[in-house]
């Protein structure tokens, strides 16, 4: 289903949840709304699904405004945080729910709910309760109860928030197998940004009730257009005044630039490591974590801290020790614009460090 | 000490509540179990158990009916404004709060024979107060709050989801109602039941100031308990009295029967 | 947005009757009884609130209200703590026995005091020997109204005291306190929001409680007279006002609790 939402905006009471909210999202695919708790993604999908009634703007499915239809009659499925199974039915009742209630023939029922219990792994469970079930589980009833009834978009509010972080890899690309085998229009609700890159197709980013940034994961980690973008995608560390760092001198033209520096963005060894030796900046190593399959470094340019990965085949650093940095590009903005900008001394082409 | 403890109990049990129920038996058979059988069959005895029936069971069923309904109302409607819901809640308790003998005092000014509603059911033809209707709004006042706060706390605690849920499968409120919300608020229902019973069974301050304790006509059973400790006619008060005790009994055992059940689901 | 409520067209008149029938039984009536007492304007209330049988009717319901509180609030919290606490045999006859006041009518409540206390009785006779008067005299109104009141202390208390974490009081012994100084300083405070709110309830439903007062109590204007036994007299003798004139101090008196209540329980869930 083709969906299309336009100038979106709900309060709840003095509270602005959602902002003036624009996009069009292509059949098939499958889209991550992601931002932090309480910015208005959930508000967004209960909207959709028509469980809340925006105060302004069009909600769009296959071209017609769907505002006042209730969710009864908007042919979607909606997957909840809690699942919120019904506790007084066997996994086969609440798969079967959806389609008893549209009076579909009671053939056509088993053959459907069969089909889905098979396709969910659910073989043999059939005749438990909600509260005989593991919380992946009840993810998959969750998720076969919506698919039931045939929607053309499904709505997932957090699918994987409460399943402990084992299974939620695991079920993270059952989903994703899923949902592309059936071939429905998904979106899906998370604030964790590993879960939004990994599943989507494409990624909108919601900030206090605005979308920040609309686009699939590659593009927004490469090209972030706003700095809340930039910060919750990936990690980073502030620098406030980005002149001072070395090959950012004149960053922004005079102007009070600040500059988001990520982790892989930056190089640190001995000065004999680097080909374009005049680009690099001595500092002092703070402090070293061992990551598993990585150090990382925090290390002290010229006041500023920043953070870096170290492979574990190069030279084991130590704490105290000089090294030389190499700031390799940084994400710098100012009240005007955001840009990315590669280190001005630095004149062979590098080899890409994402 | 502790054994103290447990004797102490033990005593305020058996003076306060097994010594007064047993002498009540006692009196009830003072006359043997013919007593006990005439002080029932009076014709007076059985009118008034046949009234306090009726008023049990239509009252029982208003209640229950209306307790739901306004206990989902409070609870799930977001049509009404976040502060009258805190108005409405807190008014559901008055009846708490209000003594029964002023909630029938209300009734027969509101309703009775001198107000101006009273004057004109009158004029239709219809009798409020010291009547049937009268003792029923009287009882209906009294246990307005049981069902409700019996239902609404679990109402809460289920939450809106799976009724979210079911509309987004496709059902609408009748269904969503049968299927998805009444198998979970079905015992709280089924306990504050056991409580309007209760209440209204035992309902007698209300009930007598607006019934006009009419032999034979608007007399309950335990308005007739009062008037036959009036007239001296001790016995008789307590059969009637002992039935109306082993009602409540009865009551109190199916009452921890289906808090047992409610705490199961 | 509530599936559940919104089929249409039924919607509008469910809304309507409902609120109505909240409406026209309780806000109504209560509303009535202030208008009815004020009806004949401000100093007719007066005059039917100073008539001493009125007001001393009043402090007396406020007096033998207060010591029947007292009374159950001991006997209430020492229950709950042995109900809780020990493990003896009937202890479950005795928790679900708790109930039965509530269960029982309170005429017939009345009627069982006055049949165990009453002059013909082994106790009455008793009491009659050694100079006491118990029926038809004061001590009979507070026993009545400890009777009817019984459960709400208890009730109140038994939950905190399961609450209560054993390895509080463990941790003040370890700490070398004695059992007295524990109760005081950890127990006893655990017990008290459950004794002060159960206090209060027994003690409004104590200044309402009519049925079985009227049958145990002499009804002696200014001695044993109590104020909803008052009321149903005036309401008898055909005097509506006077009746609606106590019934706005009592009412008024209950109001302010409950609302006194319903703030303790909010401070309480807050902290």
């Amino acid at each position: 289903m083709h969906v299309e939402v336009r100038g979106l905006n709900k309060h709840f009471g003095d509270f602005h949840a959602v902002k003036d909210v624009n996009f069009g999202i292509t059949k098939g695919h499958l889209i991550g709304l992601l931002g932090p708790s309480g910015g208005g993604k959930t508000s967004i999908l209960r909207m959709l699904a028509g469980l809340e009634t925006p105060d302004s703007g069009e909600i769009i499915f296959h071209g017609k405004t769907v505002n006042n239809l209730p969710p009864q009659e908007r042919e979607i499925g909606f997957v909840f945080q809690n699942y919120a199974l019904f506790k007084h039915m066997t996994v086969y009742e609440n798969i079967a729910f959806g389609l008893k209630v549209k009076k579909a023939n009671k053939n056509t029922i088993r053959d459907r709910v069969t089909e889905l219990v098979e396709l969910t792994g659910l073989k043999g469970f059939e005749k438990r309760y909600p509260h005989q079930l593991s919380g992946g589980q009840r993810q998959r009833v969750a998720f076969a109860r919506a698919l039931a009834p045939e929607p053309q978009l499904l709505l997932l509010d957090e699918p994987f928030a409460a399943i402990d972080a084992k299974i939620r890899q695991e079920l993270r690309s059952w989903l994703r197998e899923l949902i592309e085998r059936v071939g429905i229009t998904s979106i899906f609700v998370t604030h964790d940004q590993d879960e939004a890159i990994e599943v989507a197709d494409e990624i909108m980013i919601i900030n206090q009730g605005r979308l920040e940034q609309k686009g699939t994961p590659w593009d927004i980690y490469k090209e972030p257009k706003t700095p809340f973008v930039a910060t919750f995608i990936g990690e980073s560390t502030l620098i406030e005044s980005a002149s001072e760092l070395k090959g950012f001198n004149n960053a922004g033209g005079g102007k009070p630039t600040k500059a988001l520096i990520r982790p892989e963005y930056i190089e640190v060894g001995h000065l004999n490591e680097f080909k374009m030796a005049s680009a690099t900046e001595q500092g002092v190593v703070k402090h070293l974590h061992f990551r598993g399959s990585e150090w990382l470094v925090e290390v002290e340019v010229n006041g500023h801290k920043l953070v870096t990965y170290r492979s574990l085949e190069k030279e084991t650093l130590t704490p105290g020790q000089e090294i030389s940095v190499l700031v390799h590009r940084a994400y710098l903005f100012n009240d005007d614009r955001s840009w990315i900008q590669e280190n001005g001394l630095k004149e062979d082409p590098m080899p890409v460090f994402i | 000490m502790r054994k103290l403890w447990i004797i102490l109990t033990y005593l305020v049990f058996i003076l306060l509540i097994a010594a007064p129920l047993g002498k009540m038996a006692t009196e009830a058979f003072s006359d043997g179990f013919s007593g006990f059988w005439a002080s029932l069959s009076r014709p007076e005895a059985l009118h008034a158990l046949m009234m306090t029936g009726f008023v049990v069971v239509v009252v029982t069923l208003l209640n229950t009916l209306f307790g739901i309904m306004l206990a989902l109302y409070l609870v799930r409607a977001n049509w009404l404004g976040k502060r009258l819901k805190g108005l409405l809640n807190s008014i559901v308790d008055l009846p708490y709060a209000v003594s029964p003998v002023i909630g029938g005092l209300m009734i027969v000014l509101l309703l009775g024979p001198d107000s101006a509603l009273g004057a004109l059911f009158e004029q239709i033809g219809v009798n409020i107060v010291y009547a049937f209707p009268g003792m029923v709004i009287a009882t209906l006042f009294v246990t307005f709050p049981l069902m409700v706060r019996e239902v609404m706390p679990v109402l809460q605690e289920i939450g809106s989801q799976q009724e979210e849920a079911a509309s987004t499968l496709g059902a609408y409120g009748w269904t969503t109602f049968w299927k998805v919300t009444w198998p979970s608020i079905r015992w709280a229902v089924i306990y504050g039941v056991i409580l309007t019973v209760a209440r209204s069974l035992g309902e007698f301050g209300a009930v007598l100031v607006v019934s006009g304790n009419i032999m034979n006509k608007t007399q309950t059973a335990t308005t007739l308990v009062y008037q036959d400790v009036e007239n001296f006619n001790v016995t008789a008060a307590g059969g009637v009295a002992l039935v109306l005790a082993a009602f409540s009994a009865g009551l109190l055992l199916l009452m921890e029967w289906s808090k047992r059940r409610k705490g199961v689901h | 947005m509530n599936s559940l409520l919104r089929h249409k067209g039924w919607t509008w008149g469910f809304r309507t009757t409902i609120l109505l029938y909240f409406v026209v039984l309780i806000v109504l009536p209560i509303l009535g009884v202030y208008y009815n007492s004020f009806s004949l304007g401000f100093s007719t209330f007066i005059e039917a609130v100073s008539d001493p049988i009125a007001w001393k009717s009043v402090l007396l319901t406020l007096k033998l209200a207060v010591i029947a509180t007292v009374i159950n609030v001991l006997l209430g919290t020492m229950i709950a703590w042995v109900l809780i606490r020990y493990r003896f045999p009937g202890k479950a006859l005795l928790n679900s026995l708790v109930d039965l006041p509530f269960a029982l009518p309170t005429a017939v409540g009345g009627l069982m005091i006055l049949l165990l206390l009453g002059p013909g009785s082994l106790i009455g006779r008793l009491a009659e020997r050694l100079g006491f008067e118990i029926v038809f005299h004061q001590p009979a109104i507070v026993i009545a109204m400890i009777f009817v009141t019984f459960p709400f202390v208890i009730r109140a208390v038994q939950p905190l005291l399961e609450e209560l974490d054993p390895s509080e009081e463990e941790a003040a012994y370890t700490m070398g306190a004695r059992s007295s100084r524990v109760f005081r300083r950890v127990i006893l405070p655990s017990m008290a929001p459950g004794m002060i709110s159960g206090g209060m309830l027994a003690f409004s439903r104590a200044l309402a409680e009519f049925g079985a007062v009227v049958l145990v109590a002499g009804n002696i204007p200014g001695r044993t007279l109590v104020s909803s036994v008052f009321i149903f007299g005036e309401v008898e003798s055909d005097n509506p006002v006077g009746a609606a004139a106590v019934s706005v101090i009592l009412l008024t008196l209950s109001f302010l609790i409950l609302w006194l209540i319903n703030l303790l329980q909010m401070r309480g869930r807050r902290s």
